[in-house]
């Protein structure tokens, strides 16, 4: 065989059903969408298969980026009618006051129904206790799914990314919890083309991620094209923060810094929003979202790598935190 | 954070975002070297990050290599890593200046089967490995046919470790003309041939040095460059309904709107349509483009359309141009991929989904199991196991507005459900089989592959 490239075009339909809508040879098919587009629309279809299917859904809303676009596209997907879910947040009680106001000031504009579940609440109570390293990123994991439990909500849904971390690339669009809000990757159900199974039993919950085939670039990019307004800490800002094992912490009332750990102030911005106890900044001169999107581009350390020390607490942190019940 | 060269980032970050996206799928049996592929092509094309590569570097040094084993990117789990294998399909993202790229990584042991459906059904492309030493084999026939089964519109033929064989051209080009014969005889529409090695990097991301004798692309290269998402646009329109938007508010006090995603074709304000199964008439009067009104629209975009008329129409209902309505049928005849590890048998209740609509259904005949080596025919088999392919006969509650799964992928597509606690059962395909007859099986194949009983 003398031809290196070897094609086999015709069978006996299928391969000339394209030309119909004027598909030509070399190039893009006229009715192509941009992988953005493409992402919303199926994020779109993510949402409205769930108000379709469900009985109380309810949206993970932390004022993070990932969440602000979720509830973007959900505004997006029942327009002009309102969102018919509400919102959940677990505050751990080491929130960023901005990213706090951030999340009040959305909900009153969109005339949402916020839910709180309180870490604080939990540690004051003595159901949890505050850990040695101060971090309260695992202790959301109780207040959470027993919210979920007392309001009975059936389908949450998460902002997660599955090239955030290589556990969730594992995971489904729609992912069945038990009654003890435990995910087992070894009995996920198989989904097949976008017919998503959200079947539960009473007491089961489906978690719900829209996002799952989007990167960090894309949600900015996607951010920078819809104009949509984020929390002012993802903007690089003047912050007095702190070294710990190689990640730049916010002074402040939460615990840190701890003695022999000096404070210094840096031009910084953050990548993710979370537990002010686990979440790093990174040094940053980017303030608008064109020079974000730049910065990101050109980085070569993932979100989660720069910003979460979490993250790093053991091979499979990750995948334990999600095992028991953490989105 | 290092910015790097700030100038060619921008440019970088404008070029992705009006890119488009390519979702494909690997198959490869364990040895094949997939995951090497697949790490190859992260690695390769810069998607890997600084912090990855470290942690698979340390990972690697505390079990005693003196090598980062490129599969650690891909093993997310504790139980891979513990036993060195890929349990389930992962989602991999990585992008270049021309395309973004989704890749379903499908794990190459004994399950195969329904990994392999699950990764093919949503994916443009399929890349199936084979080992030059090897040759075509029974699981290359397997991937073939699975690929042909789903109707994945572009098939790759990777021929791996070329630099085992001396890069020899003649080894390339036996396997590659007896893949392309066998491919073609399953009505594959299109197969591209490439000569890699992973492990060295031939032909992968950069052409290789080896081999001047090839003159076609690279791996990456064929990806980047591959035309998508026409089957969808060119097929007749479809639009099942997720949702219905009615404000009620003072603002907006009579819209009505339907609300989905164009499973196929494109819709135009002005057309007729007809809602099935009702099989009422109207034109469409508006199209919301997710916040833009528009006049035309088309697969796989999520809108909301406005109907002249007031029919009833509800989430379940399909929306078609009434020049090209689907026939609807309360007997379904597919073939299925079972995935549950509970069997399928005749007579048993099952929920089916297909696009927005969930009927109950009864499996009324499982004429035939199909044996993926040779395409043979096994009959009455009474029960489908995991990872088996057959035939089946399904009577529903109500009829369907189903496309044979050929003309559509979306609509020809259901999935059947255990209603007492909704497992995922098998993966439907409305229909045909293969898109061309399969070829004659030789005698001595078949012996071959009953002796073997794998799939028992």
């Amino acid at each position: 065989m003398t031809t290196t490239v070897a094609s086999v075009t015709g069978g006996t339909d299928g391969s000339d059903r394209g030309e119909g809508a004027g598909t030509t040879g070399g190039g893009e098919a006229p009715y192509a969408l941009s992988h953005l587009d493409a992402l919303e629309s199926e994020g779109v279809h993510i949402f409205r298969e769930v108000a379709g299917e469900f009985e109380r859904p309810v949206i993970l809303f932390s004022g993070g980026k990932d969440s602000i676009v979720m509830l973007h596209l959900a505004l997006k997907a029942f327009a002009p009618a309102p969102v018919p879910f509400t919102l959940l947040h677990v505050d751990t009680g080491h929130n960023f006051p901005e990213v706090l106001a951030y999340r009040d000031r959305t909900v009153a504009e969109h005339g949402l129904r916020l839910h709180v579940a309180s870490v604080q609440e939990y540690i004051d109570a003595g159901t949890l206790r505050e850990r040695p390293d101060g971090t309260r990123n695992p202790l959301q994991t109780l207040p959470l799914t027993e919210k979920i439990q007392a309001e009975r909500f059936d389908a949450v849904f998460g902002g997660g990314r599955r090239d955030e971390e290589k556990a969730r690339a594992k995971e489904r669009v729609f992912s069945l919890r038990d009654e003890f809000s435990q995910w087992d990757p070894r009995r996920q159900r198989p989904e097949l083309w976008q017919l998503y199974n959200g079947r539960h039993a009473p007491g089961e919950h489906v978690r719900v991620f829209p996002l799952s085939n989007w990167t960090e670039l894309d949600v900015w990019q996607y951010i920078a094209r819809e104009g949509i307004e984020l929390p002012e800490i993802y903007f690089a800002h003047e912050r007095e923060v702190f070294n710990r094992h190689g990640m730049w912490l916010t002074a402040g009332d939460w615990g840190g810094p701890k003695d022999g750990e000096p404070t210094e102030t840096r031009l910084v911005r953050y990548r993710t929003v979370g537990d002010m106890s686990c979440t790093g900044a990174v040094d940053s001169d980017a303030t608008t979202l064109d020079a974000v999107i730049t910065e990101i581009t050109a980085s070569r350390l993932t979100e989660r790598g720069a910003s979460r020390a979490d993250d790093k607490m053991s091979e499979a942190a990750m995948e334990d935190r999600k095992r028991e019940g953490y989105f | 954070m290092t910015t790097g060269h700030p100038a060619a980032a921008d440019q970088l970050a404008e070029q992705l975002s009006a890119t488009t996206l390519l979702r494909f799928a690997t198959a490869g049996s364990v040895d094949d070297g997939k995951s090497t592929l697949v790490g190859r092509l992260l690695h390769d094309s810069k998607s890997v990050l600084t912090d990855q590569l470290e942690a698979v570097e340390r990972a690697s040094l505390g079990r005693g290599q003196d090598t980062p084993d490129l599969a650690l990117l891909t093993d997310g789990l504790r139980a891979e890593r513990e036993q060195g294998i890929t349990i389930d399909v992962a989602y991999r993202y990585f992008a270049t200046p021309r395309r973004r790229f989704i890749l379903a990584d499908t794990p190459g042991h004994v399950q195969y089967t329904r990994n392999m459906v699950t990764g093919a059904s949503t994916a443009e492309l399929a890349v199936v490995l084979v080992d030059a030493r090897n040759g075509v084999v029974e699981q290359t026939r397997r991937h073939a046919a699975v690929a042909a089964l789903l109707r994945v519109p572009h098939v790759v033929l990777a021929v791996n470790k070329m630099d085992l064989v001396e890069y020899a051209e003649p080894v390339f080009a036996a396997i590659a003309e007896e893949f392309i014969a066998y491919a073609a005889s399953l009505g594959v529409p299109e197969v591209t041939a490439i000569p890699i090695s992973a492990l060295a990097g031939d032909n992968v991301v950069e052409p290789s040095g080896n081999m001047d004798w090839y003159g076609g692309p690279t791996v990456l290269e064929h990806l980047e460059t591959v035309a998508v998402s026409h089957d969808l646009s060119g097929c007749p329109a479809r639009f099942p309904v997720q949702y219905v938007i009615r404000p009620q508010s003072a603002e907006h006090p009579d819209y009505r709107g339907y609300a989905g995603q164009i499973a196929s074709g494109v819709l135009r304000v002005g057309e007729a349509v007809t809602v099935l199964p009702s099989g009422r008439t109207s034109t469409i009067e508006g199209i919301d483009a997710l916040g833009e009104s528009v006049d035309i629209a088309w697969a796989p975009q999520s809108v909301t359309i406005r109907l002249g008329d007031d029919v009833d129409v509800s989430r379940g209902d399909l929306i078609a141009p009434s020049s090209g309505v689907p026939a609807s049928t309360q007997d379904v005849e597919a073939t299925v991929c079972h995935v549950a590890d509970r069997p399928l048998t005749v007579g048993q209740r099952v929920l089916l989904k297909h696009t927005t609509r969930t009927v109950k259904a009864i499996v009324k005949d499982i004429p035939s199991r199909l044996t993926l080596d040779d395409l043979s025919q096994h009959p009455a088999p009474g029960q489908l196991v995991a990872n088996d392919i057959g035939r089946v006969t399904v009577r529903t509650a109500e009829p369907l507005a189903l496309d044979a799964y050929r003309d559509s992928r979306r609509t020809g597509s259901f999935i059947l459900i255990d209603p007492a606690d909704g497992t995922t059962l098998s993966a439907g395909m409305a229909g045909d089989s293969f898109a061309a007859e399969p070829p004659a099986v030789p005698a001595d194949a078949q012996d071959a592959a009953a002796d073997e009983g794998w799939d028992f």
